[in-house]
């Protein structure tokens, strides 16, 4: 099992009632970190997402280790 | 001065201006995002920015470098502010200043361009109505 500091932004944030929490999993991708936090949370469907690790843009197939920090990117409308 | 920057303070547009003069340039060009009061035909009363500010620094600045290195450009840089906003307010700044204007306007459309795609900035909208929504985030249906 590892433990993933995640934080929630805009959307997500919202959705899920905190800005960050630390998540002990035996997820060992990105992609499947989310996937079980979307059975958790039932996140909105929000179209093409992007992801973070460890405050650099990741791959949904990167692999997760102890400690990381991950972040996934709802849609974005800067500017 | 050259770079990306977030603020939860109020724009200087003023300031930046002055930081990115240079004797050999003969051009500066600029872009004012405004707080607007409607979109896709509802109204709006106000928004919130929200940014991931560690990661949207460093894309930001990847952006910025990737103008000086495409463009034959002096300075530019570019300042997003976050938090609650009014209609009317400025939401984002660029400034491109160079020897020449041509350079100035590609390189300040292309800054603002590839902002708003990459940097990881959100727009909560609140509408007259009283509802509110997360700009692109919300209504999302599948294709097909």
């Amino acid at each position: 099992m590892a433990t993933i500091h995640i934080e929630y932004f805009a959307i997500l944030r919202e959705h899920v009632g905190q800005s960050s929490e630390e998540w002990q999993t035996g997820a060992t991708t990105v992609g499947d970190l989310f996937e079980e936090l979307d059975r958790r949370y039932a996140f909105p469907d929000m179209g093409r997402m992007k992801v973070a690790v460890n405050q650099e843009f990741g791959e949904w197939n990167t692999a997760l280790k102890d400690g990381d920090s991950v972040v996934f990117i709802p849609p974005v409308a800067g500017g | 001065m050259t770079g990306f920057s977030f603020s939860r303070d109020p724009l200087t547009p003023e300031l930046y201006r002055e930081r990115l003069s240079d004797q050999a340039a003969g051009a500066y060009a600029t872009f004012e995002g405004w707080v607007r009061d409607h979109n896709d035909g509802r109204a709006v009363n106000k928004l919130d920015y929200e940014g991931y500010e560690a990661l949207g620094i460093k894309e930001g600045e990847r952006i910025v470098a990737a103008a000086l290195d495409k463009f034959d450009i002096a300075n530019a840089c570019c300042v997003h502010r976050l938090g609650n906003l009014a209609i009317g307010d400025l939401a984002v700044w660029v400034g491109v200043s160079s020897a020449h204007r041509a350079e100035a306007f590609e390189a300040c459309r292309f800054i603002i361009d590839e902002v708003k795609h990459r940097v990881p900035i959100w727009k909560k909208e609140h509408y007259a109505d009283g509802d509110s929504g997360w700009v692109n985030c919300e209504g999302y249906t599948e294709a097909g």
